[in-house]
């Protein structure tokens, strides 16, 4: 179980993680505040569809990847959890939208 | 922004913070790139918010790290933290990213000061969703100020008697320690023990740590030659061999540590040559006196280019800086000579314990070349023990067949976690020494980079080059 | 340095290679199905350079008029590779497309069209617009057309290497890895080949030197205008799988495909540089970045991928793009080299020819477009 140690002052934010609200603290990357949410499963790998969790939190084990604002791959152990922040999970390869019409991508 | 540089620096760690303070002081222009949001590295990570807050955890070591933090806030250079440098060339060429867009600029001199990664610990079960490595736990605690309850240790080395002294002292519940410091290794590391008495109050400090733990109420394991994480979807416990019997402990969190390895991604895709190094079984980067590695212009210190803790990668940082200023003609080599000195006495000074520490602390080699076939080896393709061993039965020779045969090495992480492992895999089972077996070549962009990011690179090269 | 593990007998053979590239495996494999003892001296390992980082590419499509009777003919042999090497070399066999970005490109592949069919092939077709979207829906919607040929394919060239490998081994090629020429002597019919490994002899002496294969020609006095350049790829992590064709563009050199495993890969397109005294190559990032833009304007939503890993390998290229093939003005001697980029899909035929022209003395296929003599100044005269 991941618990707060902090003796410091706690301020908040409200990220949605899955279509989901959640409330966490300001000033940690994505992944620490997933990981004390309480998230059991980050992404799963596109090989055999493993669910993973961070495993370095240190940008070395690619094992956070998550869709970050509709960004795919991200490494959510390097980014700053931010206000109304979109977070999924990634689930095998990263998808890339190939239906909308192709001029939007310009 | 200036596109060439008298300096370039990768890593905002011990090393490249101290780099990068003196060099200013002597008038060199100064890039600093550092991946992290604050600068300190991983020893110091977040020391700066730390310093305010009562953390009496973490130590007078890691509070200590605020003044050389200070210092180089205070110096002149340009600092970009949260930049993922992907390359660097010979001729200076350095890439990276920030914020969404790659750019390539010039150092006449490069600073490459990478810092230490854990080293791949591949046992059965290593990838399951609950276990992490103990760094990551000690990242989580020094900034996220998260801590893990009930999760089993396992591993060796002064790191993990430190984080456990952590754990403990922040009375963090602990399900237990497995202990995995090879018997033989206390033997091993006597001889050394002479060269090593200036350090003797660090090392006392690191065998109280020891005893602290046996005599908590932390139960606490050790003469254990196998390990297996347990769980299908996720950690559900483990189990250890002690002597010919296997028991197990339930568990949802595990956490593994067995020492640390250069991060040299970097430093091989710049072309740097590097030398297999028995007592620490790892890749190190070959480099002079002053850190000069063999790509002209690009420097190598402080734990990237072999690890020797972040006091010694402070002093390699200067030796390092030194080196780039006589190149640079800021100062002359008497000038240099002199400037070093004391930097190069108190390196000294600092690695005499190191072959003591080495000895005591090298893993075993069932922890570090994986024997059930079953066992994941490469965490991103995950390609097994035994598909390795398939392979090279087939005919392949070394790391880069290995990758063409079987995707190994070639994910996202680009080797980080298993070009160890693979070294030493082929090397046994094809009976070569680890030095004739190579590592990976390793191939730019060396972190993942956005094919837009690449379309849109601003290359701004200074007229100098 | 002579190693004692060389035993003399392994010294002499009916034919000797250079280079245990793709060609020079295909060469000895030609050979010693017909029965001929063969050797191969390679200087580092197999495959180690273009032949293991290539594309992968096995296209008839738009080859240079004088390559299309050779390329029909390896087309088949690919579509029955398992047969010629016991394994399938990871040939997939797909359509290759050429996109057509502009009404002006549409009218240059119609007359390249016509120009092959001119020489009775009809594998290559014109696709409109409304075709091209159906074959390849992520095409940018400027593209107005292509040039399609269906029965081509890609293959995994680190595979096929080994796989052609085994398969001369098994015939009883001896490979002699690590060994590097320093120079050639003909005494008495036979060649003497002095390398690092000691000194080896054999009546032909066949140059499959790849980008090297100048420098060999050179020691047999027979100089061409060689370059040698580093062509550049690059990948991207997984995504899933969007073209099953191999795509290239009218007037811009760029291919890009789609690896069953979901990752993509993008070559062709500006070059790095090379250095074939160190086996160095030099990644050019503003290279890079116009292979990524073309790739970006063919199919916008691949902005979003991410590149993880580039490379280059060392290849060379001769100044009309085609490669020698040909008997050397010595006797005994024969080249195959300087495929300048495309010599993949034309290995195995290349093999087949070059064997021929060993044991029969002429090759089926035509060769005369790609001698050796035609660098030379004698032949530009009137």
């Amino acid at each position: 179980m991941f618990t707060k140690v902090t003796s410091g002052e706690v301020q908040t934010i409200t990220i949605q993680f899955e279509g989901e609200t959640l409330v966490v603290r300001k000033g940690l990357n994505v992944a620490a505040a997933l990981l004390e949410a309480g998230v059991k499963q980050f992404r799963e790998t596109p090989v055999s569809g493993q669910a993973r969790t961070p495993f370095c939190m240190m940008g070395v084990c690619f094992d956070c990847l998550l869709i970050i604002d509709g960004m795919h791959n991200q490494q959510s152990c390097m980014i700053e959890v931010a206000e109304g922040m979109k977070i999924e999970r990634q689930l095998g390869m990263a998808t890339i939208e190939f239906n909308a019409s192709a001029e939007q991508g310009l | 922004m200036t596109d060439t540089f008298d300096l370039i620096i990768i890593g905002a760690g011990p090393a490249g913070m101290a780099a990068a303070e003196l060099a200013a002081k002597h008038g060199a222009s100064i890039l600093i790139l550092d991946e992290q949001a604050r600068p300190g590295g991983q020893i110091y990570r977040a020391v700066e918010i730390m310093a305010n807050r009562n953390r009496v955890e973490l130590g007078d070591s890691y509070h200590a790290g605020l003044t050389l933090v200070n210092a180089f806030r205070d110096s002149h250079v340009q600092y970009i933290p949260k930049a993922s440098v992907w390359q660097v060339s010979q001729g200076g060429e350095v890439g990276y990213s920030f914020d969404g867009t790659a750019h390539i600029v010039i150092g006449k001199q490069v600073i490459i000061a990478t810092g230490a990664q854990e080293r791949p610990f591949p046992i059965p079960g290593w990838t399951l969703s609950g276990v992490m490595t103990m760094g990551a736990a000690q990242i989580l605690l020094k900034e996220s100020e998260l801590a893990i309850e009930d999760a089993v240790f396992a591993g060796c080395g002064p790191l993990f008697y430190l984080v456990i002294h952590q754990y403990l002292t922040a009375g963090i519940p602990i399900k237990a320690v497995i202990d995995l410091t090879p018997k033989g290794n206390y033997l091993k590391a006597l001889p050394h023990l002479f060269s090593a008495l200036p350090a003797l109050p660090k090392i006392y400090e690191g065998w109280k740590w020891k005893r602290e733990i046996i005599k908590s109420n932390v139960p606490y394991f050790s003469d254990v030659s196998d390990l297996k994480i347990l769980g299908e979807e996720g950690v559900t416990g483990i189990s250890y061999k002690q002597g010919s019997t296997w028991k197990t402990l339930d568990a949802s969190h595990i956490l593994l540590h067995q020492g640390v390895v250069p991060n040299v991604n970097i430093s091989l895709a710049a072309g740097c040559k590097s030398s297999w190094n028995e007592d620490q079984a790892c890749w190190r980067i070959n480099v002079d006196d002053w850190f000069q590695s063999s790509v002209k212009g690009v420097r190598v210190t402080g734990d990237g280019a072999s690890i020797g803790g972040a006091l010694a990668a402070e002093q390699r940082g200067r030796i390092a800086a030194v080196g780039a200023l006589v190149q640079l003609e800021k100062i002359t080599a008497t000038e240099g000579d002199h400037l070093a000195a004391p930097y190069k006495a108190a390196l000294a000074a600092e690695m005499r314990v190191r072959p003591f520490l080495d000895a005591l602390f090298k893993p075993s080699d069932t922890f570090r070349i994986p024997q059930h076939d079953n066992t994941i080896v490469c965490r991103c393709e995950e390609v097994t023990v035994g598909q390795v061993r398939q392979v090279v039965g087939m005919g392949c020779a070394g790391p880069n067949q290995l990758k063409s045969f079987s995707r190994c090495g070639m994910g996202p992480c680009q080797g980080r976690f298993c070009g160890l492992t693979v070294s030493e895999l082929i090397s046994e089972t094809l009976k070569k020494p680890v030095s004739a077996v190579g590592y990976y070549r390793l191939r730019p962009p060396v972190k993942p980079l956005l094919l837009q990011e690449l379309a849109n690179l601003k290359i701004t090269k200074g007229d100098s080059l | 340095m002579i190693t004692n593990a060389i035993t003399s007998a392994s010294r002499t053979a009916d034919a000797i290679i250079i280079g245990g590239g793709l060609h020079g495996c295909s060469t000895a494999l030609q050979l010693a199905m017909r029965g001929m003892s063969v050797i191969i001296i390679e200087k580092d390992y197999v495959g180690r350079h273009a032949s293991g980082v290539n594309a992968g590419g096995v296209r008839r499509l738009g080859r240079d008029l004088a390559e299309v009777p050779l390329s029909v003919e390896s087309a088949k042999m690919w579509h029955d590779i398992e047969s010629l090497v016991g394994d399938d070399c990871g040939f997939v066999a797909s359509r290759q497309i050429k996109v057509a970005e502009t009404e002006e490109h549409m009218v240059q592949l119609q007359n390249r069209v016509q120009q092959v069919k001119a020489l009775g092939f009809d594998h290559e077709k014109m696709i409109d617009q409304k075709e091209l979207r159906e074959k390849l829906p992520a095409i940018s919607d400027h593209c107005v057309g292509g040039l399609i040929v269906e029965g081509d394919g890609s293959a995994n060239p680190f595979r096929t290497s080994q796989a052609f490998r085994r398969q001369c081994e098994s015939l009883g090629v001896q490979l002699k890895e690590n060994t590097v020429v320093s120079r050639f002597e003909k005494k008495e019919g036979v060649w003497h080949i002095h390398t690092s490994m000691g000194k080896f002899e054999s009546p032909n002496l066949v140059n499959c030197a790849g980008a090297w294969g100048g420098k060999m020609a050179e020691m047999l006095g027979e100089s061409v205008p060689i370059d040698t350049r580093a062509p550049m790829l690059m990948i991207t992590s997984r995504i899933p799988p969007f073209i099953d064709s191999v795509v290239g563009v009218q007037g811009r050199p760029l291919s890009f495909k789609q690896f069953v495993n979901g990752t993509v890969l993008i070559g062709g397109g500006h070059v790095g540089k090379a250095n074939p005294d160190t086996n160095e190559t030099l990644l050019k990032y503003e290279g890079l970045a116009i292979n990524a833009n073309i790739a970006m304007t063919l199919f916008p939503q691949i902005r979003h991928a991410k590149i993880v890993r580039s490379w280059a390998g060392i290849e060379g290229y001769l100044p009309d793009n085609i490669p020698v093939i040909s008997k050397s003005n010595i006797d005994g001697a024969f080249h195959s080299f300087g495929y300048s980029a495309h010599g993949f899909q034309m290995s195995p035929i290349a093999g087949k020819i070059l064997s021929e022209l060993i044991i029969d003395g002429k090759s089926e296929l035509s060769i005369d477009a790609f001698s050796i003599n035609r660098f030379s100044n004698d032949s530009l005269k009137p």
